[in-house]
């Protein structure tokens, strides 16, 4: 790692210009968490301090369902997702030259994020049906692989950027001490590239998390998630119940991420 | 899996035999990842180009009849009061082009406001950095609808902004800033900031500052230590972030639905209208892979950018 | 890595917990609007039945038919609106209804029995009726409200401050009516003045949106086309807020539900559309989603405030104007399309 000199690294006016990101991410956030404590039905007025939303969103048996699925598909998809992008990542990194077939790779690796969703869903609509008609299995498989195809470039991107920008000497006196191939991967290149992974995992997750429009698309009988179950509301009128979903799946996440927080310390 | 073999050294490659087998193995790592993709991802996407040559189905879905009026009209219009009248498509080029537009400035927006919050983060003792990160991303765990929503409580004419605005004096009466272009940047902005924070962060953090210390030991300025060091060297990450917020951006429309009112369709608005209300598949097929081959183009601009040689690489 | 496994760990853990709490015995999969199945009422039905009900929330009819269509879906039940419910019919996709096995068919009201998207109702039962309308907000504009030129001929106070929900169809044809033509017209000259109409009028329009009821009731937009359910609820929020029938012609939408072809729980669906056409569970539908319902004796157990509300009762001086939506021909539809486009360009 090597010793800091903040002096240099402190560039004028890139603190202040990080500030105001950070109040431009939150301020939004804040305003949806103050809003799920009111009182009125709409978000137009503040008619005093309510827990009825976060009573009604917890008595409501489609939220919990749809957030648990939510949940559950995020977490299938972010990780498999992710270890298949680290895979890809170490193939197409760190080599003088590229291998024959790599752009193509390149490709197929980023098209889920040049095709609209809304394309991407009904080419799976009609791909997924003939399965579905033809095995009978409706499962959550489906939205598993859909999910985790589209998130695997959001995993890749990250992790590859890291691996570019890794120093590679450790590695090569891992293979001068005759490592194994596998020992000097697991003891020098996965702890190092352990941030790319995080960064794309997280990613992945959030990307999850927002994927509605192929959903919709290949949902089965009962497979509403989230977003799909708000954007049916969205028709007609989104009330603060939906504040209140909302505020605990970031308190959710302030969980997860303390947890993870704790046990990595433990671990340094 | 061999990280020896994935991270050659230089003599391997030059022998046809080693590199061979490195090939193999890069190969049988990125398979399980092609797979996937080509099952829930790229193939099904075979049939949007086969239903852009089919003939519209009369409510939605397509006749297996060749045609190939879904691509001559996603380029021309044939005039509906005159049909001998054939004009260009200039509706569904301004559509295009303001897409592009918005999405190039949303992807400088975000550089702007995220390279210095990469940058801040990755100059923290390295026991916090995980915090600040996870400040990045805590906001996203709300979904995308509701964070769009969240916005538009922000900036609305009785909203956080303009109520302080009004009280404090500075205006009289409340500013217009939803349903605005100004409000889709802004909008798309804060959807997509951490797509650029993440890649930048995960390609600085690896910085090596002793770099810097040697610029600035040697009387270079701030500026020109930013410029001839720190950018050559974060730019894999830059790059990474700019396609993660360009592509979705061009396609967006939540976003530009709700923020900007939808007063004018971007391209994504424009596709699922075919899809949906139009009822004409084949030229929304047609659009959505207009839109591929440009977002293609622009990536093979970008694979060529970072895989010039880009001087030493530390190490 | 770690993060992997713990997150791994716990889906299989919510994953385990999911199939646990699936029930034996009967199931019922709905297929429905967003936010239009009231939860009382299908807890009610799960009591009375014992059969275990799923709703899944589609967001246009387009999404609905299309994946429908594709199959594979594992659906019984779905609502469709009457403009398609031809196009479902006439693709096979829902079943025939048989009055002896649904008895409360009896329960439809006289004006929903015989109607021409469904005649004589042998495919689908009343789930929801309305209108789509104007709505403006009258502490901005006290003139005439029941007329299109709310939005296509914008008063001055209004400019700027009105907002068009984006139903490319219905919007299209009000400004047909309002020309002169008739729903889902043709006619070249109507749809020159209809477009010449559209696009004057969108300089004045602040936006194309749906979920406008607080910005309704917040004064951010003042008038604009709606439904009338919704604007409803954004009168109760402010009173100021009224809702307007265009004396030019306006659509009547219904919402009619049916069995799907593949269903299967068939005889499931039968008892619960028997169920839903039972009055007082389709007034339960009606508190929920704030539109009428179509069966006879509902009214009696409807909520107060909707059996006088102005906007669910159509008053009588304005039924004329009223016509069922109807579902366009593909090639007045191609026309529509482009005249959007070139609108929203």
């Amino acid at each position: 790692m090597g010793k800091r000199n903040f002096s240099i690294a402190a560039l004028p006016g890139f603190a202040t210009i990080a500030m105001i990101t950070f109040v431009f991410l939150y301020l939004p956030i804040v305003t949806l968490v103050v809003y799920s404590f009111n009182e009125a039905a709409s978000m137009a007025r503040w008619e005093g301090f309510s827990l009825r939303w976060y009573e009604a969103a917890l008595n409501n048996r489609q939220v919990q369902d749809v957030s648990i699925r939510s949940l559950v598909i995020a977490a299938w998809a972010a990780s498999l997702a992710t270890i298949l992008a680290t895979m890809a990542a170490l193939a197409t990194t760190r080599n003088e030259r590229r291998f024959p077939g790599q752009t193509m790779v390149y490709a197929l690796i980023n098209q889920p994020l040049m095709v609209p969703e809304i394309v991407t869903g009904v080419a799976l609509l009609i791909f997924f049906a003939m399965i579905k008609v033809s095995t009978g299995y409706q499962g959550l498989a489906y939205l598993v692989a859909a999910h985790t195809a589209f998130c695997i470039p959001f995993a890749y991107l990250p992790i590859r950027a890291r691996l570019e920008t890794m120093d590679l000497t450790l590695e090569r006196a891992a293979a001068d001490l005759y490592a194994t191939p596998w020992q000097a991967f697991r003891h020098v290149t996965l702890p190092l590239l352990v941030p790319g992974v995080i960064a794309g995992f997280m990613l992945a997750f959030v990307t999850s998390l927002d994927t509605v429009v192929i959903t919709e698309f290949i949902k089965s009988a009962g497979q509403d998630t989230l977003p799909t179950y708000m954007l049916g509301q969205m028709r007609r009128v989104i009330t603060p119940e939906m504040n209140a979903i909302s505020t605990l799946f970031l308190l959710l996440s302030l969980i997860a991420v303390t947890v993870f927080f704790l046990l990595s310390r433990k671990k340094a | 899996m061999s990280a020896v073999e994935l991270a050659p050294h230089g003599a391997d490659t030059t022998k046809p035999k080693a590199r061979r087998g490195d090939i193999a193995w890069r190969w049988w790592l990125v398979m399980p990842a092609l797979i996937v993709l080509l099952l829930a991802a790229s193939g099904p996407l075979l049939i949007v180009l086969v239903y852009s040559f089919l003939e519209p189905g009369n409510f939605g879905g397509v006749v297996w009849n060749f045609s190939t009026d879904g691509w001559f009209q996603v380029f021309f219009t044939r005039d509906i009061f005159d049909e001998t009248l054939v004009t260009p498509a200039t509706a569904h080029l301004d559509i295009f082009w303001r897409s592009i537009k918005l999405a190039l400035y949303t992807t400088l927006i975000t550089a702007i406001l995220g390279f210095p919050t990469a940058w801040f983060i990755a100059t923290r003792a390295p026991d916090v950095r995980p915090i600040w990160l996870f400040l990045v991303t805590i906001p996203f765990w709300t979904n995308l609808v509701i964070r769009t929503f969240a916005i538009m409580e922000v900036i609305r004419n009785e909203g956080l902004v303009n109520n302080v605005l009004r009280g404090v004096g500075i205006v009289s009466a409340p500013i217009q800033m939803l349903f605005t272009d100004f409000a889709i940047l802004l909008g798309m902005a804060y959807v997509f900031l951490p797509l650029m924070v993440l890649p930048l962060y995960a390609s600085m953090e690896k910085l090596d500052f002793k770099l810097l210390e040697a610029g600035y030991d040697l009387y270079a300025s701030r500026l020109r230590v930013l410029w001839h060091i720190v950018l050559p060297l974060v730019k894999p990450g830059f790059i990474a972030g700019s396609i993660l917020v360009f592509i979705p951006a061009i396609g967006a429309y939540v976003t530009p639905r709700i923020l900007g009112g939808g007063r004018n369709l971007m391209l994504g608005n424009l596709i699922e209208l075919q899809f949906g209300q139009g009822r004409n598949w084949p030229l929304g097929s047609a659009l959505a892979l207009t839109l591929l081959v440009i977002v293609v183009i622009a990536l093979l601009f970008y694979i060529r950018s970072t895989s010039q040689p880009e001087g030493q690489r530390h190490g | 890595m770690r993060t992997t496994r713990l997150t791994l760990a716990a889906a299989a853990l919510a994953a385990s917990t999911a199939l646990a709490s699936a029930q034996d015995g009967g199931q019922l999969n709905i297929y429905n609007w967003g936010n239009y199945t009231s939860p009382e009422m299908i807890e009610k039905f799960e009591q009375e039945t014992g059969i275990d009900v799923t709703v899944t929330d589609y967001d246009s009819n387009d999404t609905a038919l299309t994946r429908i269509r594709a199959g594979g879906h594992g659906f019984d039940i779905v609502v469709p609106s009457n403009n398609y419910v031809p196009i479902w019919v006439e693709a096979g996709l829902l079943q025939e209804l048989d009055p002896a096995e649904i008895p409360n068919m009896e329960n439809i009201a006289e004006r929903w029995r015989d109607v021409p998207w469904d005649p004589n109702r042998t495919h689908t039962v009343p789930w929801q009726w309305g209108t789509t309308g104007v709505i403006v907000n009258t502490s901005v504009y006290d003139g005439d409200i029941n007329t299109s030129a709310i939005f296509l001929d914008p008063p001055d106070e209004l400019k700027g401050k009105i907002n068009v929900i984006p139903e490319m169809t219905d919007v299209m044809n009000l400004a047909v009516n309002y020309v002169g033509g008739e729903a889902c017209t043709n006619d070249r000259d109507i749809l020159r003045q209809a477009r010449d109409k559209l696009v004057e009028a969108k300089q004045h329009w602040i936006a194309l949106d749906y979920g406008t009821v607080d910005a309704y009731a917040a004064g951010d937009i003042a008038a604009g086309v709606y439904w009338n359910g919704a604007s409803m609820r954004a009168r109760l929020a402010n009173e100021d807020l009224a809702y307007g029938y265009p004396k030019e012609g306006y659509p009547v939408w219904m919402d009619s539900a049916g069995i799907l072809t593949d269903a299967q729980n068939t005889e499931n669906a039968k008892k619960f559309l028997n169920f839903v056409l039972e009055p007082e569970n389709a007034a339960m539908i009606s508190d929920f989603a704030r539109y009428a319902n179509g069966v006879e004796g509902s009214d009696a157990f409807m909520p107060e405030d909707m059996k006088t509300a102005p906007e669910i009762v159509v008053p009588a001086e304005h039924e004329e104007a009223a016509y069922f939506s109807v579902t366009c021909p593909a090639e007045v539809q191609q026309l529509y399309t482009q005249i959007w486009t070139e609108l929203l360009r």
